[in-house]
């Protein structure tokens, strides 16, 4: 039995003339500590998936069908004190601007026992919260620290500790480094792989970035328009693609690939 | 044959009694008909460069001028102008895409056209940045367009002053990846057209795909700068070398470890 | 204007907005200030076939008194309106655009207009105009009164827009465009706050009737001249709830109250228009039956 089974997941934003559907009809599944990238560009209801699925969609987004369930278990049809329970204990999602997902007014110390007060009723102790940061190599003492104090690449590595704490079995992350520069990106993504050797989570990684997913994911969904374009494993992805928007993104990362040698782009 | 010379520009300003270096004398020349890049992280000081350069921020020291057969003189805006990170927010949401082309034209070039003159000068404008056919376009408010064609609308834009220079900053970091090749073909073209640009980015890519000189820069100070070519695939300093390793691969070489920089967390 | 009449709180604000604008015109030019200060019939009659409104303690034509007096209280509160907009717009976007020093001079200005204790001054300086000079009428004087004291609200807010609207790219490109100061905030500024402008328009008007009425209900306009206010002194000059005269002052309120509460729901139209967010809720729950979540907020991305 899978992790997540998202069977014809349909989601609609409310407008002024009319619905408009964001994800129509899209099924995938998750395995149990697999890696799942999700790639597509704006518009294409990558995000929107994410929410949905955390159940953390805003109005004016609704989902109008599909059925997704979690370790066999509907979670369309729960309610809220089971989503809250699902929700940071089974999955949790890290946000692409931990500027939107950080308090700007609460100490770091205090983000954490905050959600720790909603999640398990009690604050953390020193000791948990010690070993909670170094699963993302921070130091302790930045725990008095405000989020406008650290810099981006910490914060984010805050908003990734804060989804681990209580050790889901499901991480999803929307274009956590995608304003974070290269450099930052490889340490995040290195921290990222080695702990999920210690951990043993899920992943569903959403980003614009083919690259990234093709060099770290189990199996890449390719996303259009709201709908699935190509479900494939990465090596399958780059050299047999069956759908044409496959083919366009990776010829835009053909091109520019550190790699491959000298492009003709150039004195066009 | 017109030079666009930065002579040891520098940004410092004080934060509570501790002086900060944004960019540390920073010096280079951009000729006519090429692409220099200049490569750094967020914080490094390249768009503060840029910035210097078309007059947005004062430098602290040295100057920006254009060197030409007459000697020295410096920077206007017939001269450099800039296209900005942002499509959505560097265009005014309650003009037209002629009123943003237009407005340049009157004001900033030598004899400004007018009536049948101004509207062909319009769509020719438009023809050069691939927005075709012009009428389509001409009577458009920015948030009816795309992330691309908003963007090539601000290049336009950009041209419409008619300048030897352009300054180039992130313009396509916010555009979606399938789009961002077309939109770096197009500076390549303008490059043809004997224009010099300057290409501030943080994506190595896209200075591999057009740029002809690098200059790479770590918290406002130039590390290493050269061909494109060779800095690529035969970075010397450390920092250059982190850079490059760390662009992301498809085979996921990026991802092991590095003998030269380990893996000390910030 | 399309996007006003199509909402239907902009619509109905708009017609009694426009109701009583009409009735001003109307008043001011078919009667005379004879025909609403003389005394023309008995005292303190009922509302009869003669006098529909009925008529004063002093004989007064009610109903003429309304119409006639309809008149100042409805155009100056517009002038009042517009005057106090417009001083908040030179000194609050000014004080945006440009920052730094001129930010913190013009600031200081506006943070001691916002201290000075609004009625107090204004009952100060109505007495001291109305003793001063006789060349500026009763109204007027009331009016530049209030446009004095009213504007630094305003000013505040435009300000933080301004500034906001101030950093973004745009305006940056149109001063690589060659564009000037001036034009930069006449041209490209101004016309992206065109909503926030509307609304301190309406505001501003809000606030001038309540407080012009309220200022004349006081006895500080002249007690001469015929305007809601002054109907509403006299009124209470003549112990009308006493008395139970009650169509001496029921027909001003109703007046006054219709032409505040059309210039409410104008506001909150203007509101719903620039902040689509609120309208959908309700076309939310209409079209998909589910209670939207209490924190609504337009999240779509912007490409």
């Amino acid at each position: 039995m899978s992790l997540l089974d998202v069977r014809s997941l349909t989601v609609e934003y409310c407008g002024a003339l009319g619905n408009r559907v964001a994800v129509d009809g899209m099924s995938f599944q998750i395995g149990k500590g697999e890696f799942i990238g999700l790639a597509g560009e704006s518009g294409s209801g990558k995000s929107t998936v994410a929410k949905a699925v955390m159940r953390i969609l805003q109005t004016p987004g609704f989902i109008s069908g599909g059925e997704v369930y979690f370790e066999g278990v509907d979670i369309l049809k729960m309610s809220s004190e089971e989503l809250r329970e699902l929700r940071w204990r089974d999955m949790a999602m890290v946000f692409q601007s931990a500027l939107d997902s950080l308090n700007p007014v609460l100490s770091i110390r205090s983000q954490f026992q905050d959600m720790a007060q909603a999640k398990l009723g009690r604050p953390m102790t020193d000791s948990e919260l010690v070993e909670v940061l170094d699963f993302v190599q921070l130091e302790p003492r930045l725990l008095d620290s405000y989020p406008h104090q650290l810099s981006g690449g910490m914060r984010q590595r805050v908003g990734i500790a804060l989804a681990l704490s209580l050790k889901p079995k499901l991480l999803i992350l929307d274009e956590p480094t995608t304003a974070l520069d290269v450099v930052v990106q490889r340490h995040i993504l290195r921290g990222l792989i080695r702990l999920r050797k210690q951990l043993g989570f899920a992943v569903l990684f959403i980003t614009h970035d083919l690259p990234v997913l093709l060099a770290m994911s189990d199996r890449v969904i390719v996303m259009k328009d709201g709908q699935v374009c190509d479900d494939l494993s990465p090596a399958e992805l780059r050299h047999h693609p069956t759908h044409p928007y496959t083919r366009t993104l990776l010829d835009s990362m053909a091109l520019l690939v550190a790699d491959d040698s000298r492009t003709s782009g150039r004195g066009d | 044959m017109k030079t666009l010379v930065l002579d040891g520009l520098r940004k410092t300003f004080s934060v509570s009694s501790k002086t900060v270096v944004a960019v540390d004398t920073f010096s280079m020349e951009l000729s006519q008909g090429e692409i220099v890049a200049i490569v750094g992280e967020s914080g490094s000081g390249k768009s503060t460069v840029a910035r210097m350069v078309l007059g947005l921020e004062s430098p602290t020291a040295g100057q920006a001028f254009i060197r030409d057969e007459q000697g020295h003189r410096p920077c206007a805006l017939r001269d450099v102008q800039m296209v900005f990170q942002d499509p959505f927010a560097s265009l005014n949401p309650v003009h037209r895409v002629q009123t943003h082309l237009t407005r340049p034209m009157k004001k900033l070039r030598l004899n400004p056209p007018k009536g049948e003159a101004l509207h062909r000068d319009v769509e020719a404008l438009l023809r050069r940045v691939e927005l075709s056919p012009s009428d389509e376009y001409i009577d458009r408010f920015p948030d009816s367009l795309s992330g691309g064609q908003r963007q090539r609308v601000a290049i336009a834009r950009a041209l419409a002053a008619q300048p030897t220079f352009l300054v180039a900053d992130e313009p396509t970091s916010m555009l979606d990846v399938s789009i961002r090749r077309d939109v770096l073909r197009l500076f390549s073209r303008l490059r043809a057209d004997n224009l010099g640009i300057l290409l501030i980015t943080h994506d190595l890519k896209s200075v591999e795909a057009i740029a002809d000189r690098v200059f790479v820069l770590k918290e406002g100070l130039c590390v290493e700068s050269g061909q494109t070519e060779q800095i690529l695939t035969d970075p010397r300093h450390p920092y250059t070398q982190l850079l490059c390793n760390s662009v992301p691969d498809p085979e996921g070489a990026f991802l092991r470890d590095d003998p030269v920089t380990g893996d000390a967390p910030r | 204007m399309n996007a006003l009449w199509a909402n239907r709180k902009a619509r109905v604000g708009l017609i009694l907005v426009g109701s009583m604008l009409t009735m001003a015109i109307f008043g001011w030019c078919t009667l005379s200030a004879a025909d609403a200060s003389n005394t023309v019939g008995p005292i303190l009659g009922p509302p009869n076939s003669d006098f529909w409104f009925g008529t004063t303690m002093e004989g007064k034509d009610v109903w003429a008194q309304t119409w006639y007096g309809a008149a100042p209280t409805i155009f100056l509160s517009i002038c009042i309106g517009l005057g106090v907009t417009l001083l908040s717009v030179l000194f609050g976007v000014t004080a945006g655009f440009y920052g730094g020093r001129v930010d913190r001079a013009l600031n200081v200005i506006i943070n001691i207009f916002l201290l000075i204790p609004g009625l107090p001054l204004m009952i100060v300086l109505a007495a001291l105009i109305q003793q001063g000079t006789s060349v500026i009428s009763g109204p007027v004087a009331i009016a530049l009164v209030l446009i004095f004291t009213g504007w630094p609200w305003g000013a505040r807010v435009l300000r933080s827009q301004a500034m906001t609207l101030a950093q973004r790219p745009f305006i940056e490109a149109a001063r690589l465009s060659g564009d000037g100061p001036f034009t930069i905030i006449f041209f490209h500024l101004l016309p992206n706050m065109a909503s926030l402008l509307g609304t301190s328009i309406i505001g501003a008007t809000t606030y001038a009737v309540g407080a012009q009425v309220g200022l004349e209900f006081l006895g500080f306009g002249d007690p001469g001249a015929v305007t809601w206010g002054t109907n509403l002194y006299w009124a209470t000059q003549n112990q009308a709830l006493l008395t139970g005269a009650w169509w001496t002052f029921l027909p001003t309120g109703l007046g006054i109250a219709l032409f505040g509460f059309g210039l409410v729901l104008m506001s909150f139209a203007l509101d719903e228009i620039t902040n689509p967010s609120l309208a959908m809720r309700r076309v939310f729950r209409q079209r998909t039956q589910r209670t939207p979540d209490l924190d609504t907020v337009v999240m779509e991305s912007q490409r």
